[in-house]
């Protein structure tokens, strides 16, 4: 790092290519965005981000404003702090108010509701017109498109491009007339949409939401997260499990997940159901006159032993096989492969992979 | 995969074969498609027009199982252009004189006649993978479910050794992995022939390493694999302990395969639910899920990360480990008194090569690729820098067969199976989930609509599909999708239970199914059932 700025007041040093944005961040500034994603290339529609700049006549964008040397920053003023204030009630009078966001619409939901709190930007201040119509009419369950809390920052429209490549969703109009929308105006489903639910999680207003979660919003307790890895396939993204005291209530993507990097598919999003569903076997069971039925775990692993025991006295020990998953984390396979390598002494075991 | 998932960025050429990445790997997709926003060129060979097909620069729709035919004609045009890698070859393989003789007949003409690919296609892909900076490989079972998975990814080695384009950043070899933790499976050890970090049963210090960790003799021969396990049950195999797979819907064969579990005299499987394969057993153990249990999963690009408990688990479902551990100690075995998956996680690297410099604790932020061989050391992102593990890489001279079964009079269709994006495997999790439910409810076998036409069927009707091993009922979906001629099916659902058509044949040395072709006939419902 060669070049360097002032950054309120002190030097900052910075690659070149870095924006105004990126070094006041990772120096800590806190600088409010509403259009920016990490992910994203920086579109500096919001104007949240503006700082005084010495020798521009305006406030600058930080966030499209690549660093030069020698350049002189004001990252909060007076004058920027108003501004802000002022953009961000213009921006919360397109909202109906009243409306609680729930957290479990999106990871990113809630950034519109704290930089109103922030600004102290009730909506009363602007009245008028307002833009976005929602689609309760989309009969999808996953992703809820309650658009008349969308603030036109095509958040989703960039990630579905950029991030996915799949361009399902775009933008309709301008001004008060704009709309998010889909080819010929249709419902996801019969879009170029893989319901990966990018889109829901970037939005920093919950006009897009995660319905699966949603389900949940009634649920007692806080919300916590746990992260873990998604048990689909073999990518191994990073995702945090949301769960509410013993109740799971959604899954959403880690951005600092080392393979996905805060990527998600339709399944790792929103099939995640299944963990609490009432088909869950709950106890062992044990064959009886011809019928499975439930069983005292004691009784279960005799009977299971004296199976083993049972076949091993009888034909051997390589007569018994065992099936490791492919699924199950790797203490599971361990501990099958050790059951029949230190408990029968043979290599019968195989995994889940041939077929 | 050789090389980590970040570096799907960074090839110039991309060659996918036999993976539908959008679908199967939709995460890892998602790479690809930025690398080709930054100029990247994609080669996409695959029966059926996937998604990935129709981003292609060059697509190269080869028939079922002539793979092998399509990748020699593509390294015989590499060769014969002037495009192999002159100081690679020199200094880190042997055996090109071979393959360069047993290339001359593996013309692009000849080539055509086998696969269909029109021959200046074949060239054009050979020429860019050939001249590729960075030239990277990626497939999925696509390669390997065949009679000849061998032969397929030893051809796509060749092309690998040709062109130099190994060891580097942006390249590689790189089969992705299908299942969240069946890399892990293997690095534990659940494999007939090595124990716990890839290590030879075979090997005389290797065994005796094991007797000493676990205080009893070792089995000196080499176990047998699940497919030959399931055809000796009844024979030799009278009792099995089945952990988390349904083996009943996912294996080949159905009907052999139900005959299978049902001739032993003893079956156990630990599931999270009771699954067709469950229904068959004696005991059944309840699992703990995942968001259950505490543990580690390996992914594709060999980055092992640690699963975390976010919820109880349901009922009385325990974790694996620790049922295996009951079963265990009540047969009186020794070296089962795990108190934590921490312990049991800990045993695993202190015996792996591989996973030697890891433990519980290091793996918490999944920073390390394996190999790790000792503490400290950083992991290993890239494999095969300077020196592959037999030393120099070995040139193979695979020659095109025919798949086990073949279309004819009889059965004229090529079905080919795979998985579709909303749904996994089997469906015991999305099957029981509201979003992959809606988008996809039920089973559809895929035609193209000449064929629909053809053979009598209807858009959204029924029709038997048979093969010679038995049939099922299915509705028709029309879409180019489908090639004319060959038909595609997911085996996600039971009431459609494709496997019990296929299982024509087995890889010899692998023993893994030829699930990826499966000749079959297909008629309309009614003119059947009249």
């Amino acid at each position: 790092m060669s070049a360097k700025l002032t950054l309120d007041g002190r030097e900052v040093l910075f690659e070149e290519g870095e924006t105004i944005y990126e070094i006041a961040r990772r120096s800590k500034k806190d600088v409010p965005t509403l259009c920016y994603d990490d992910r994203l290339d920086p579109l500096g529609a919001c104007r949240l981000c503006v700082v005084e700049l010495e020798g521009a006549r305006n406030p600058v964008a930080s966030c499209t404003t690549m660093a030069t040397d020698g350049m002189v920053v004001r990252t909060s003023t007076e004058a920027i702090e108003k501004h802000r204030k002022t953009l961000t009630e213009l921006v919360v009078s397109e909202n109906p108010r009243g409306v609680e966001i729930d957290p479990l619409r999106g990871m990113a939901s809630q950034e519109l509701a704290l930089l109103a709190v922030r600004y102290e930007a009730d909506g009363s201040r602007f009245e008028g017109a307002t833009s976005g119509r929602s689609r309760k009419d989309d009969p999808n369950p996953m992703i809820l498109r309650d658009y008349d809390q969308c603030i036109s920052c095509y958040r989703c429209v960039r990630v579905c491009a950029e991030q996915e490549g799949d361009y399902a969703i775009s933008v309709e109009n301008r001004g008060f007339q704009t709309r998010i929308t889909t080819e010929f105006a249709g419902f996801l489903e019969d879009s170029a949409c893989t319901f990966c639910g990018q889109c829901v999680q970037t939005c920093p207003t919950g006009a897009l939401g995660d319905l699966r979660a949603l389900q949940n919003a009634d649920v007692p307790g806080e919300i916590e997260k746990t992260r873990s890895i998604c048990p689909y396939c073999g990518v191994g993204c990073s995702v945090d499990i949301l769960s509410k005291d013993d109740k799971l209530v959604g899954v959403q993507p880690a951005m600092d997940g080392p393979a996905n990097e805060g990527a998600l598919c339709v399944k790792g999003q929103f099939a995640w159901e299944w963990v609490q569903h009432d088909d869950r076997l709950k106890t062992p069971l044990v064959r009886k006159d011809g019928e499975l039925v439930p069983a005292s775990w004691d009784e279960a692993f005799e009977r299971a032993a004296e199976g083993f025991r049972g076949v091993e006295a009888k034909h051997g020990r390589h007569a018994i096989y065992a099936v490791a998953s492919g699924r199950a984390p790797h203490e599971s396979a361990y501990s099958v492969q050790k059951f029949v390598r230190a408990g029968f002494g043979t290599n019968y075991i195989d995994n889940c992979s041939r077929a | 995969m050789s090389n980590p998932l970040a570096d799907m960025e960074k090839p110039d050429v991309i060659f996918c074969i036999g993976t539908n990445m959008t679908e199967t790997h939709p995460v890892a997709a998602t790479r690809l498609k930025k690398a080709m926003r930054h100029g990247a060129k994609l080669i996409v060979a695959d029966p059926r027009r996937i998604p990935l097909a129709e981003k292609a620069d060059i697509y190269l729709p080869l028939r079922v199982g002539s793979d092998v035919a399509l990748l020699g004609a593509m390294a015989h045009v590499i060769e014969r252009e002037g495009l192999v890698d002159p100081s690679f070859l020199e200094e880190r393989t042997e055996g090109f004189d071979k393959l360069r003789e047993h290339l001359a007949t593996f013309t692009p003409e000849w080539a055509e006649s086998i696969t269909g690919v029109p021959a200046a296609d074949i060239e054009q892909a050979a020429i860019w993978y050939g001249k590729a900076e960075r030239g990277a490989i990626y497939y999925t079972l696509g390669i390997t479910e065949h009679i000849c998975g061998v032969d397929n990814v030893q051809s796509l080695c060749n092309l690998v050794l040709m062109t130099g384009n190994i060891g580097r950043e942006g390249t590689g070899i790189n089969p992705m992995r299908g299942q969240n933790n069946i890399q892990g499976a293997g690095d534990a050890g659940a494999l007939p022939n090595n124990y716990p970090g890839f290590q030879p049963v075979t090997d005389p210090a290797i065994q005796k390493k094991f007797a000493k960790a676990w205080g009893r003799e070792v089995d000196l021969e080499k176990g047998i694999t699940k497919v030959r396990a399931l055809e000796e049950c009844g024979e030799s195999i009278h009792a099995m302990l089945i952990c988390g797979e349904n083996t009943l819907v996912s294996d080949p064969n159905r009907a052999h395969c139900q005959h299978a579990l049902e001739s032993l005299e003893h079956l156990v499987v630990i599931d999270m639910f009771v699954t067709e394969t469950a229904a068959l057993a004696d005991v059944v153990f309840p699992a703990a899920a995942w968001g259950e249990v505490d543990g580690v999963f390996t992914n594709t690009e060999r980055r092992p990360q640690r699963v975390r408990a976010a919820v109880k688990p349901q009922g009385e479902a325990k974790p694996d480990w620790w049922i295996v551990s009951g079963i265990a100690k009540r047969l009186g075995f020794s070296g089962f008194d795990w108190e934590s998956p921490k312990e049991v996680f800990n045993e695993l690297c202190e015996l792996s090569e591989t996973y030697h410099g890891l433990d519980w604790d290091l793996v918490s932020e999944g920073r390390h690729h394996w190999p790790v061989p000792e503490k400290g050391h950083p992991g290993t992102p890239i494999l095969h820098i300077g020196e592959f593990p037999r030393g120099r890489g070995l040139f193979m001279t695979p020659s095109y067969r025919d798949p086990a079964e073949t279309i004819d009079d009889e059965y004229p269709t090529w079905l080919t199976t795979g998985r579709r994006l909303a749904h996994y495997h089997t469906r015991t999790m999305t099957g029981r989930s509201v979003g992959s439910e809606y988008l996809v409810p039920e089973e559809l076998v895929e035609v193209h609509p000449d064929d629909v036409v053809r053979l009598g069927l209807e858009d959204g009707g029924l029709a038997v599909m048979s093969s010679r091993r038995g049939e099922v009922v299915v509705k028709v979906e029309a879409t180019e999708q489908s090639p004319r001629g060959t038909v595609f099916c997911s085996f996600s659902f039971s009431d459609v239970p494709i496997n019990a058509l296929t299982g024509s044949g087995y890889d010899p040395i692998t023993d893994t199914a030829e699930l990826k072709v499966c000749p079959v006939r297909l008629e309309a419902a009614t003119t059947q059932l009249a």
